[in-house]
């Protein structure tokens, strides 16, 4: 069972309090008139399915019950770090090098 | 019960017998409570707490007490409130009457949960029957409140002694959460 | 009482206490301090056991979890628990155990023709022999094959026991408690760190508790354990826990282990639960996990009296025990002589020392001829002899060629083996760590840790006593800096002998026998032997996770720790490849078997989920109502009088709440509080329909949808203030509805003012429905005006029921004029006795779930879910009324306007009536246009309700059908087993069309 850092509560849990809201940082067109049947499908279904370092969203159902984004390598299921809902995804480069540990 | 945090806002209802009653472990039901869900932004919290009167604790699972009112951080933008059951239309028209301008969201949830009280020396392994916390007093010292889940019920959790929690859980689920804690505790009545 | 091989003195057995216990029925004695197999043992019994495939004898091969052959069923509380390894199983006073698979008895087996009949059963004899006929599969051969092979019986009746679970955490979990596990839990507890000490023996100390040549700080190696236990027992921040077996090691250092209560217990507390599973997550691991034996592969290995020597040993110094009376060693390395000393200084007679190296150490020649013993080096065992028993043995010398001359035959009852040591790799596998081989260790040994563990001792082939105290002091002192930043200055215990030796050997023995008739046994428990694996080789198999499935060797519940190294060995000697090309399978959890209770825990009986209940329950119960579960809700079904069945309590229900009134309790419908500025914005936004302009004090039907444009939810919602709505959802969908909620809101829309509140369980709910609902309810509600112009069809206002505040609603879900009342839920009892009590006074009824969907069907009036699959749009279910067309955007909008969504062909909602009006559907029938359709037809549709209408005396239905809205007065058929069944498609609304009943 993972161990979330949650940013809101500032403490790890166990992922049971969590509900994974899949990957991170796709925003709902803002005009969905103007926006094309394809461009909707790729809205609506096509991910990543990266193998390697993702962002993706948790939220604190069970807990604070804020969403968040993560970095997490879905390979060796660690988490490179933590960050709440609107601030700029961090690149690899960027973190520090103890983040996550 | 007095040295205890919550002593004067949840005491156990005395019209209730005892759910467990143990040297090391007891479980009793508390009282009625009178209980707001209270939601805003950081300008809604100065005068809320005013309102109130026991100011919004900001610091993440934190709570604040004033005589028999207390304040829980449940997230950055919520909180419940406690008070006594008779004084839920007192406290409704307080804070909405002072918060007029900053916007806030004010509902009663006084009868969505009911509230149990933990305690005694056994009152941690008790409770990590079935909630996967650390519950150790460095990790989570008096007046940690947090949610989470006990087996598959989510509950709320308040420390307010060093062997006293209040166990908050939907009404539906409390005979759930209140079952299990009586069994986990069979064991300790054996020889 | 007696027990022939049992020592005059010496073990921890406690002698003073003799317990009885039985094995197939035979009264035996033992002691306080035994296991089944060290108390079989002591009486001479070796045969314990038949194998899995050939029905061979087997007897106890070791004295730990690895036991592959002692597996027997154990009697308690009228059953029995199959499968146990003698080996951990403590004895106890009655303990009555029997052996398994065999037939009629352990001594004469039937199936021991499986062994004469080998020939027939290569490796992978599963997958050629039984290819042909296809149909013999499931009726003959597998029912064979079944009653043949196996282990023990499962139980047959609920198991009496219960399962606890604790969570715990620390920051030191050491797993294992032998040297260096106790000597890391020391250096970890002194720095003051949490430490969690767990050990799947009775009592902690490992091989230290049949140490014969060693002492640590000048003491007997068994009192430092015991000082040390001591030590670790009165540290408040330790907690110890033997008979505990990490078993899994997960994600996050998150480690399962396996407590157990009760089991050693003659008569355990009933209020103490069997087994207590630890979830454990820890800050920092030690895998303190040891080393086992490995067996030697020589043909007959497997004979009973055949053993593991440190086994022997362990059988000898630990519990008394000789393990025959003429034993025989052999070994290819230098622990197994101590051993034959030990067994010599008993008086135990060692007729000789067989030793693989040419030149074997100098200083235990000397010991060996100092006691008289007979050393063969250079010397193998080729053979054995003995029916049920090993009578003697056939022992072959290596020549420099290769060659093995005969060495002559040997008489023993017992025979001491050791291929040398494998260190268990299990924990720091399941870890997601990659082992790592070392050439110079035979062996593969932890690599690179993936996680915050680290092994120690011989768990990574630290071997000798004083290298194993050293390492786990300094694995305990540095887990604990790790976890905790915490030191402390630790004074070292040191050791004097228990000195590592060197040998062993992997892979089997060279023989002069002939090998296509000799059994040479790799894998005990899955009886696969040497010359399996070289078929598996030879026929293609050359990876060992082909090797693994092809023989099944190391699938058997040690995992292969037994037998995985010999069996890479010889895999890699037959291909001509070094071990690291052909590579070790993954060990996976469980470590050892793990009982479904242990996994089940709690979540069983009336524990197996919350059962959520309503304040109506109670008066439901006493008054003979029906329940039916809907998600976690226990919702009254219907409510028979004496002498009705559904059938007749539904139709008097339905009937009543149409020309009456009926009482039903709506609590479990989802509610959500929609709080602040933004409310109606927020609405707008995930509702079709358009809230801006709903005065307050109106209410309004509202359809969720997805942003595919799919139906998720509905609900009535109503306007009490400017900036604040009472939303209500279906009863499966509240927690669905609210999280959506919250994710468009937070993630999307963060700007708004709004906020989300559950309130389901804070309101109880009764609807009052029916022609009488308004003059049934007007006596218990003050402050609102209920009449027809104050009041309309989809009003909502706040008054007093019974003096209590109320949300009073003017809605319906029958067509009926209908309330629903809601009151705080401490109020919901006194709510529903009032008005239960006051509605059969007025000739009306309350009703349940069945009725409330009845009268919605003859509405046409959809439930989500049920006529709904997640496929079905506004349009298609005919609502395009729903849906605030003006609107900019809500949910689902642009997902509607979808080329496939728009497209011709979709499947629409419809009504269907049976040209027989007797006849009802079956929900779920299939749809076709021909009345007996070709096989492979595809269908046009499906039932998604069916009922019969007492409003309308015949039965109705609602079905998805392709174009459905253009097939009005077709017809169609559903295809049934008893015949085709042919239906007109009608309009949704079979009841008061006009809906003059809701405007009343």
């Amino acid at each position: 069972m993972l161990l979330i850092y949650c940013p809101y509560c500032q403490v790890e849990r166990a992922e049971v309090e969590f509900r994974c809201g899949g990957e991170a940082h796709i925003a709902r067109p803002s005009d969905p008139e103007k926006t094309t049947d394809e461009d909707w499908v790729e809205f609506l279904y096509m991910r990543a399915n990266t193998k390697g370092v993702i962002a993706e969203r948790w939220r604190h159902i069970h807990g604070c019950g804020r969403f968040f984004n993560a970095l997490r390598d879905t390979v060796s299921d660690n988490f490179l770090t933590f960050y709440k809902t609107g601030e700029p995804m961090p690149t690899l480069e960027t973190l520090p090098q103890e983040a996550g540990k | 019960m007095s040295d205890l945090l919550a002593g004067d806002t949840i005491t156990p209802d005395a019209a209730k017998s005892p759910l467990l009653s143990l040297p090391t472990a007891s479980i009793s039901t508390a009282v009625p409570l009178t209980r707001l869900s209270f939601r805003g932004r950081n300008d809604a919290i100065e005068a809320a707490g005013d309102a109130f009167g026991v100011a919004l604790p900001t610091a993440p699972l934190s709570c604040a007490t004033a005589g028999s009112r207390a304040a829980l951080w449940m997230g950055p933008d919520e909180w419940t409130l406690l008070a006594p059951e008779d004084e839920l239309k007192t406290v409704f028209d307080t804070i909405e009457a002072k918060l007029a301008d900053p916007a806030h969201a004010l509902v009663d949830i006084s009868d969505r949960s009911q509230a149990i009280i933990v305690s005694g020396e056994k009152a941690t392994w008790l409770l990590n029957s079935g909630i996967f916390i650390d519950l150790s007093a460095e990790a989570f010292p008096v007046g940690t409140v947090t949610r989470t889940i006990f087996h598959k019920a989510p509950v709320m959790i308040w420390r307010t002694g060093i062997d006293t929690f209040v166990v908050d859980a939907w009404v539906t689920f409390m005979p759930y959460v209140s079952g299990l804690l009586v069994q986990a505790a069979e064991e300790l009545e054996a020889a | 009482m007696s027990q022939p091989f049992r020592t005059e003195k010496g073990g921890r057995i406690d002698r003073g206490e003799e317990l009885t216990f039985t094995f197939d029925g035979e009264e035996f004695h033992g002691h306080k301090g035994d296991t089944l197999a060290s108390a079989l043992l002591a009486n001479g019994v070796h045969l314990v056991g038949r194998s899995f495939k050939y029905h061979r004898p087997r007897g106890i091969l070791s004295s730990g979890s690895e036991e592959p052959n002692a597996l027997v069923g154990i009697y308690r509380n009228g059953d029995q628990t199959p499968n146990l390894r003698a080996t951990q199983i403590e004895l106890y006073d009655g303990l009555e155990a029997i052996s398994q698979n065999r037939f009629p008895s352990l001594g004469f087996d039937v199936g021991a023709v499986n062994d004469l009949l080998s020939p027939l059963f290569p490796a992978g004899f599963y997958y050629k022999t039984f290819m042909w006929p296809k149909s013999f599969w499931d009726r003959v051969y597998e029912p064979i094959i079944r009653s043949a092979a196996g282990l023990g019986k499962p139980p047959r009746t609920p198991d009496q026991d219960t399962y606890a679970n604790q969570f715990a955490h620390c920051d030191v979990l050491v797993a294992g408690s032998g040297p260096s596990g106790l000597a890391a839990a020391l250096a970890a507890a002194e720095t003051g760190a949490r430490v969690i000490l767990c050990d799947e023996q009775a009592e902690c100390g490992g091989s230290l508790l049949s140490e014969s040549n060693a002492s640590i700080d000048g003491k007997d190696p068994a009192n430092w354990v015991h000082e040390t236990v001591a030590r670790l027992s009165s540290m408040e921040n330790v907690t110890l826990l033997p008979r505990t077996t990490a078993f899994g090691y997960f994600a996050h250092n998150f480690v399962a282990l396996a407590e157990r209560v009760t089991d050693h217990l003659a008569e355990p507390d009933s209020k103490l639960p069997r087994e207590r599973l630890w979830q454990v997550r820890a800050k920092e691991v030690v895998i303190a996990a040891g080393a086992i034996e490995r067996p030697m592969v020589f043909p007959e290995n497997d004979r009973p009296g055949i053993m593991l020597a440190d086994a022997g040993r362990t059988y000898l110094n630990r519990y008394g025990v000789k393990v025959g009376h003429k034993v025989l060693v052999a070994t290819a390395c230098d622990t197994a002589w101590q051993a034959a000393f030990d067994l010599a200084d008993h008086g135990v007679e060692v007729v000789a020392i067989v030793d693989v190296r040419e030149t074997p150490p100098d200083n235990l020649i000397a010991i060996a001829e100092a006691r008289g013993i007979r050393v063969e080096a250079g010397c193998v065992v080729t053979g054995t002899l003995g029916r049920k028993r090993i009578k003697s043995a056939l022992l072959g010398r290596l020549m420099t060629s290769g060659q093995v001359a005969s060495g002559g035959q040997i008489d023993c009852d017992a025979l001491l083996m050791s291929g040398g040591w494998t260190p268990t790799v299990s924990l720091y596998s399941q870890s997601r760590g990659k082992v790592v081989w070392a050439p110079e260790k035979g062996a593969f040994l932890p690599g690179i840790s993936v996680q915050k563990e680290r092994s120690t001792g011989a768990s990574k082939a630290v071997y000798g006593l004083q290298a194993c105290l050293e390492d786990g002091y300094a694995a305990g002192e540095a887990a604990a800096t790790a976890a905790s930043g915490k030191t402390a200055t630790i004074t070292y215990s040191s050791a004097y002998g228990g000195e590592a030796g060197s040998g062993g050997i992997l892979g089997a023995l060279p023989h002069d026998r002939n090998a296509s008739r000799v059994k040479a046994f790799v894998d005990y428990q899955n009886d696969v032997t040497a010359k399996d694996v070289k078929l598996a080789v030879r026929e293609g198999m050359h990876s060992i996770e082909h090797i693994k499935r092809y023989t099944t060797t190391g699938m058997a519940t040690d995992q292969g720790r037994l037998s995985n190294m010999n069996a890479l060995e010889i895999a890699s000697g037959t291909l001509d490849k070094p071990v690291t090309d052909v590579g070790l399978t993954t060990f996976r959890q469980p470590y050892t078997p793990t009982t479904f209770g242990l996994f089940a825990g709690i979540s069983r009986g009336d524990f197996f989920d919350a059962v959520r209940k309503t304040a109506s329950h109670e008066w439901v119960v006493q008054h003979g109502g029906v329940f039916e579960d809907v998600s976690q809700w226990k919702r009254a079904w219907y409510f028979p009088k004496p002498g009705e069945d559904m059938h007749a309590a539904v139709e008097r229900e339905c009937r009543t709440v149409r020309e009456s009134v009926g009482l039903f309790d709506a609590s479990t419908l989802g509610k959500i509080e929609v709080v602040g500025p933004d409310a109606a914005e927020f609405l707008e936004r995930m509702y079709t329909n358009p809230w801006k302009k709903l005065a307050p004090g109106r209410c309004r039907y509202g359809l969720l949808l997805n942003d595919a444009g799919f139906i998720v939810d509905d609900g009535v919602i109503g306007r009490l203030a400017e900036d604040r709505f009472h939303v209500t959802t279906t009863t499966g969908g509240a927690p669905n509805v609210l999280a959506t909620m919250e994710d468009y809101l937070q993630t999307e829309w963060s700007d708004l003012n709004v906020w989300l509140t559950s309130t389901t369980e804070q309101y109880s709910v009764a609807a009052v429905q029916g022609p009488k609902a308004r003059e049934f309810i007007a006596p218990f509600i003050e402050g609102i005006d209920l009449s027809a112009d104050a009041f309309p069809h989809m009003s909502v206002k706040e008054g007093t029921f019974c003096g209590v505040p109320c949300r009073l609603f003017r809605i319906s879900f029958t067509g009926e004029l209908g309330f629903e009342i809601n009151v705080s839920r401490r109020y919901g009892e006194m709510m529903w006795e009032t008005l239960a009590t006051e509605i059969e006074k007025r000739g009306g009824t309350p009703y349940g779930t069945e009725t409330m969907h009845v009268l919605r069907a003859e509405k046409g009036y959809i439930i989500v879910g049920q006529d709904t699959d997640g496929t079905v749009t506004p349009y298609d279910a005919g609502m395009g009324w729903a849906i605030g067309k003006k609107k900019f955007d809500f949910v689902g909008k642009r997902g509607l306007a979808r080329t496939d969504l728009v497209a011709d062909g979709r499947k629409q909602f419809v009504g269907l009536l049976t040209k027989d009006p007797k006849i009802r559907l079956e929900e779920g029938a299939q749809i076709t246009t021909s009345e007996n359709p070709a096989t492979g037809t595809a269908a046009e549709g499906h039932v998604t309700s069916s009922y019969y209408s007492a409003a309308l005396e015949r039965t109705i239905a609602l079905a998805i059908v392709k174009n459905g809205h253009a097939r009005e007065g077709q017809t169609l058929y559903v295809p049934m087993p008893e015949g085709s069944i042919p239906v007109e498609v009608t309009g949704t609304v079979f009841y008061d069309k006009e809906g003059a009943q809701l405007n009343v």
